[in-house]
């Protein structure tokens, strides 16, 4: 199984979301992660879907999605041409005996402190999976008291935009 | 005071704008959340609506009339369990690609999540199966939705939409007057069906198929849908390659033309499965490699390379890799083909013919007759379509004499072949052919049904009698659910559990025959019932049926019990394993066909 990362413009209309994933829930496919925002458009959205999957299903989704009345556009994102990154707020166990190396490792990841309390640190980080997998792991030691993670979002390398021409389409019916 | 502008009501609004879009014809049952919009339906003069007796009759009325008519059907139901009970013909639309319209009443926008009473959440259970689905948030918004669901139902690959209207939206006022906005600008951006075949791809087909030596025409439902008959037959004459016809096209191309080998899959006939078999390319058009045609489908064609056109892309390449995929509209497809092929070398199919005929004259479709006298399923269906004529709309339900009617009648003309193809929707028969009659009155519409389909949907026969739409019925009476029970005779030791049925004379259940008594039924609903129990009445039957036209007709015809429906590939089989009847498989010789011999 292959990881893929699909941005999926839609109309920003209810109920998108769960055509959207009803596709996937259909076809017993786990998606790893979601991130769902609106564009430069209001009455467009972008969804970041990160799902495993072998390339042949994972055409048949894609075809499906485009299929959907309210689905404008789906582009694969190649992590090599594209900036992929997540956002993770992640507390930890940090009394004073250890708290300076907790903010050694924040500071090697270049994340930062945005809360802090007797016993405890919030860390703010963000990056690719990779670096917030490896972030986790150094700070595990410590002891992690909660976690959250805001799902994988992604955007194309260079000046193309995948977003001009169903923009348009867009603002031609409306 | 200034002049106000004039306001109607959402249910105005929504009676007025399926008049506008051209709709004649609503098949519905009214109820609470409904009820705003059955009041202005009453005055309308150009939409008539069918009282229905149950919502699934609504929903399979629609089908049949939109399978008959090429036109968008609709049917209409309160909230709720109403609305619930469309679930079934929706899905069944869904499967067969049907263009229908389904108006659901909802709950008000206020109480909409509190489970009021009636409340269900339509949008939700129908996204599966729709096309598209809507939930009206404002009565400004009626006509354009309503003219949306009528555009996504009936283009690109067709299937059913559903538009769900609250009930304060029914009641509220707009001053957005369907007449005056006609046609309203549609708000699609996302909704773009390509019809247009690509240019090079149609090129590359051509090139292939005049040099292929085993081709064949794998014709599905898609050429009926794109209402391309004609142009379908232009390029098998222009070409000569044999056609067959799947459960959903049948009468794409006429049964008596000599290129037509007839149905493939588990039931197809031997010459259309082994011409797939042994083909070396498969035109696809508007078919979908469904397991039901293909058999297993690691075995199915292994030596054919394979075109295949579909208007929906997400077909193509689902089942089995195409080689050359066309996405466009079957008729375009098969014109732009034809243009093509003019400048190609008509393909060699002479050693290719030579061993279809074969097969065709040595496995021809048939049936024998009971040794005890009684009367044969078979040849009831085939003196119906004799006796009928090839005019006929018939409409089945699902089974036995669901595949006896693909086989057993003729059909030259499409759109008369109405039937649950890919959902397999047991009561489809009665209320499609109720639709079908609806929408073409001046057809004789016959519904070829089982005794346990009959059973679930009969009730609209009452609808037919007080609505003057005299369909006619053929109950084909073997006394259970026969074809599960060829399946307990055939894999399950002839362990016939909990498929009698008992509507038989020759019941296995002591003391019971008859249950229900069809001719009593069918006199109680309003309907002519007749009874036919011998070979020698058949032909009179018919006639006298077929001589009543101011009421609906129902005909018990009690047949054998044990027929079954041959040719038959087994579930999960592979189609090279063909049975012409039980325990015999068809004895292929090839030598002498040095080209088809593989």
């Amino acid at each position: 199984m292959t990881r893929h990362t699909l941005s999926v413009l839609v109309e920003n209309k209810p109920g998108v979301l769960a055509r959207v994933s009803g596709l996937f829930s259909r076809r017993g496919f786990n998606i790893e992660s979601l991130a769902v925002g609106p564009t430069e458009h209001p009455d467009v959205s972008r969804m970041t879907i990160v799902v495993a999957v072998e390339d042949l299903p994972l055409e048949q989704v894609t075809k499906q999605l485009n299929k959907l009345v309210n689905v404008l556009k789906i582009v694969e994102m190649d992590t090599s041409v594209s900036v992929q990154r997540e956002l993770m707020l992640v507390k930890v166990r940090a009394d004073l005996t250890v708290r300076s190396q907790v903010l050694e490792t924040v500071q090697l990841f270049r994340a930062k402190v945005v809360d802090v309390a007797q016993d405890a640190v919030t860390i703010e980080a963000t990056g690719t999976r990779d670096k917030l997998d490896a972030l986790i792991r150094m700070l595990e030691p410590f002891g992690i008291r909660e976690l959250v993670q805001s799902g994988m979002v992604a955007l194309g390398r260079g000046s193309r935009s995948i977003t001009d021409r169903s923009l348009r389409a867009v603002e031609r019916s409306a | 005071m200034t002049r106000e502008t004039p306001q109607i009501t959402g249910a105005q609004s929504l009676v007025h704008s399926l008049e506008a879009v051209g709709a004649e014809v609503v098949f519905g049952i009214p109820g609470g959340a409904i009820l705003p919009a059955y009041d202005p339906l009453f005055d309308s003069t150009r939409v008539r609506h069918v009282l229905v007796r149950h919502e699934q009759g609504a929903g399979h009325a629609a089908e049949g009339y939109a399978q008959a008519t090429g036109r968008v059907g609709v049917c209409m139901a309160t909230s709720g369990p109403g609305a619930t009970n469309l679930v079934t013909p929706i899905a069944d639309a869904y499967m067969d690609s049907v263009p229908i319209v389904a108006i659901t009443g909802q709950v008000p926008s206020a109480a909409i999540g509190t489970d009021a009473f009636q409340e269900a959440d339509i949008c939700g259970i129908t996204l599966p199966v729709t096309k598209h689905n809507f939930l009206v948030h404002s009565a400004d918004d009626i006509p354009r939705t309503i003219a949306e669901a009528f555009h996504i139902a009936s283009t690109g690959r067709p299937g059913p939409v559903l538009v769900d209207l609250p009930k304060d939206i029914l009641q509220g006022l707009t001053s957005v007057l369907p007449h005056e906005v006609w046609p309203p600008a549609l708000e699609l951006p996302g909704y773009r069906p390509v019809t247009r075949p690509h240019a090079k791809q149609v090129r590359e087909a051509a090139k292939m198929i005049s040099a292929a030596r085993r081709p064949v025409l794998y014709v599905g439902g898609g050429v009926l849908k794109a209402r391309a008959a004609a142009e379908l037959r232009v390029l098998a004459e222009l070409t000569g390659i044999p056609v067959v016809t799947t459960l959903m096209a049948r009468g794409a191309f006429p049964d008596s033309h000599p290129q037509h080998l007839g149905m493939p899959g588990m039931h197809g006939s031997v010459a259309a499965v082994t011409a797939m078999q042994k083909s070396d390319l498969l035109i696809t058009l508007g078919a979908r490699f469904d397991d039901r045609v293909t058999g297993r489908l690691a075995s199915f064609a292994p030596g054919a390379a394979i075109i295949h056109a579909d208007i929906d892309p997400a077909e193509i390449g689902k089942n089995r890799v195409a080689d050359v995929p066309i996405v466009g509209d079957c008729r375009e497809v098969i014109a732009d083909l034809t243009v093509a092929l003019q400048a190609e070398p008509r393909p060699d199919l002479e050693a290719w013919w030579h061993a279809l005929n074969r097969w065709r004259e040595t496995y021809p479709v048939g049936y024998d007759l009971p040794a005890d006298g009684s009367v044969a399923p078979q040849q009831v269906i085939e003196r119906i379509g004799q006796i009928a004529g090839p005019q006929t709309v018939f409409a089945a339900g699902v089974g036995q004499h669901q595949m006896w009617a693909a086989q057993f009648i003729s059909y030259e003309h499409p759109y008369t072949w109405l039937n649950s193809g890919g959902a397999g929707t047991m009561g489809y028969a009665v209320p499609a052919a109720m639709g079908a009659k609806v929408g073409r009155p001046d057809a004789t519409v016959w519904a070829i049904d089982g005794d346990g389909c009959f059973q679930m949907t009969n009730q609209e026969l009452a609808t037919c009698a007080l609505e003057g739409i005299p369909i006619k019925v053929a109950v084909i009476n073997n006394g259970s659910l026969g074809m599960v029970r060829q399946w307990q005779t055939l894999f399950y030791d002839q362990r016939y559990s909990n498929t009698d049925l008992g509507t038989h004379p020759a019941s296995a259940r002591t003391g019971v025959t008859r249950v229900p008594d069809f001719v009593r039924l069918a006199e109680a609903l309003g309907c002519v019932g007749l009874r036919c129990e011998s070979p020698e009445d058949i032909d009179a039957t018919i006639e006298k049926a077929m001589s009543i036209n101011d009421a609906p007709v129902v005909v018990d015809f009690v047949v054998h019990p044990d027929a079954m429906v041959w040719p038959m590939v087994a579930a999960g089989a592979s189609n090279d394993e063909i049975q012409v009847a039980r325990d015999l498989a068809p004895d292929f010789d090839y030598s002498g066909d040095a080209e088809v011999n593989l």
